[in-house]
């Protein structure tokens, strides 16, 4: 099925497949890895992505639904040379265990700051809310984020 | 596959008539679920979310509303419950239609429905129905909505009261699933109305907790003990992964309680 969208800032021309989620076909399809793969139902957000200003789990957008979206997932948000603040304040903060659901908690975080660069300790968590740590490591990310929130 | 990506009602209409066994997609977020792990394979799909027509709230409330708008109001227990539905990533896709459409017990949106007495607008190719909640939900995950119909929006009555309350029990505040909710709405003369949720086959209205509580002008310590055994009386709940059925029963009566007190303070 060809749709086209927006993705990362670039316009693409792509085939999605039948039943296929937005999350395997930018994993599987479009290698872009970032975005992870671990519930597959919206309960864990370390494949959540930003679509048309709404931070949304990719593994429960049809794949075909996102003709005229506009995307941006973890690898359009920084690289190893140009981090995002968000990036940079994990690393700087030890906010990063494993590193599994750090691209979901930086999409979230990252589309938090987009719209309020002050955060409290309050909206972050709640903004937070849907991503998971199976390391457990919430307090290294909450205080990464209270600092770059200023706090 | 095919999927139609209508962006008005009446391209949607006709592609539901051309393919009346279509299933329709809104934010996602339970069919995703059945799709990814193999228990659903639809052949077409009529994807919704960019029918403007679904999105508007005024005196109804379009099917295609999403919980992150329901959390701002007009409404404020449905803004409550809005608030409890998964994380933000699935309030900004999951929608109110989507809620009545999956139809389970524990849909989040349902008590605050249930206790309007709220009705459901169908709409076809051919036209238009609008059922009361009871005609529409006829069974854990069952409706009454037909081939060929998609649900348009919720028709909510002309006098909703100020004193409405929503409330959830559950393991933790984010991202559950109910053991058990209730919606608690109070009129200025008195009249109650109680919807208990994830405690029955579909959520349910206290008929006789009710009764009581509607007659009671300003209720006494006594009155709201016997209001909360009477919920727990009357709600069906089973015991499941979730809860059981005896802690359901017991949280039922708690929480319409503290709702109910809640609306008369």
């Amino acid at each position: 099925m060809d749709i086209r969208f927006r993705l990362n800032g670039e316009d693409r021309a792509v085939d999605a497949g039948a039943s296929q989620s937005l999350l395997s076909l930018l994993r599987d399809g479009l290698g872009l890895p970032g975005s992870k793969n671990a519930c597959e139902q919206g309960e864990c957000g370390s494949c959540t992505v930003v679509m048309d200003g709404r931070a949304v789990c990719s593994c429960l957008v049809l794949a075909a639904d996102t003709d005229g979206a506009d995307i941006t997932t973890v690898e359009g948000l920084g690289d190893e040379d140009t981090l995002h603040a968000v990036q940079a304040a994990l690393v700087d903060g030890g906010g990063v265990q494993c590193g599994f659901c750090t691209p979901g908690f930086v999409v979230a975080a990252a589309h938090l700051f987009e719209s309020n660069p002050t955060p409290s300790t309050d909206e972050i968590r709640e903004a937070l809310s849907g991503n998971i740590c199976r390391c457990t490591g919430y307090g290294g990310i909450l205080r990464s984020l209270e600092g770059l929130a200023g706090r | 596959m095919e999927i139609d990506r209508p962006t008005d009602l009446a391209t949607a209409l006709e592609a539901l008539r051309q393919a009346p066994d279509a299933t329709l997609l809104a934010g996602g977020t339970d069919l995703m679920v059945e799709i990814n792990f193999g228990h659903r394979r639809p052949e077409h799909v009529i994807a919704l979310r960019r029918v403007n027509e679904l999105q508007e709230v005024d005196g109804t409330i379009g099917a295609g509303v999403t919980w992150a708008r329901l959390e701002e109001g007009p409404h404020r227990a449905l803004a409550q419950a809005a608030r409890t539905v998964g994380s933000p990533q699935i309030r900004a896709a999951g929608t109110i239609g989507g809620n009545l459409g999956t139809a389970s017990p524990a849909g989040d949106g349902l008590p605050f429905l249930v206790a309007l007495d709220a009705e459901i607008e169908l709409r076809s190719a051919a036209g238009s129905r609008r059922l009361r909640w009871d005609e529409f939900l006829t069974g854990p995950k069952l409706t009454a909505l037909q081939p060929g119909e998609l649900i348009h929006s919720v028709v909510l009555p002309e006098e909703i009261p100020a004193r409405q309350e929503f409330g959830k029990v559950g393991v933790r505040n984010a991202m559950v699933i109910s053991a058990v909710m209730a919606c608690v709405v109070r009129y200025e003369d008195g009249r109650t109305r109680v919807a208990v949720g994830s405690a029955g086959p579909t959520t349910l209205r206290m008929g006789r907790a009710e009764e009581m509580i509607s007659a009671e002008a300003d209720p006494s310590a006594a009155a709201l003990s016997e209001f909360q055994r009477l919920v727990s009386e009357e709600v069906r709940p089973i015991t499941d992964h979730r809860s059981t059925e005896s802690y359901r029963r017991h949280a039922a009566g708690v929480i319409a309680r503290r709702l109910l007190e809640r609306c008369l303070r």
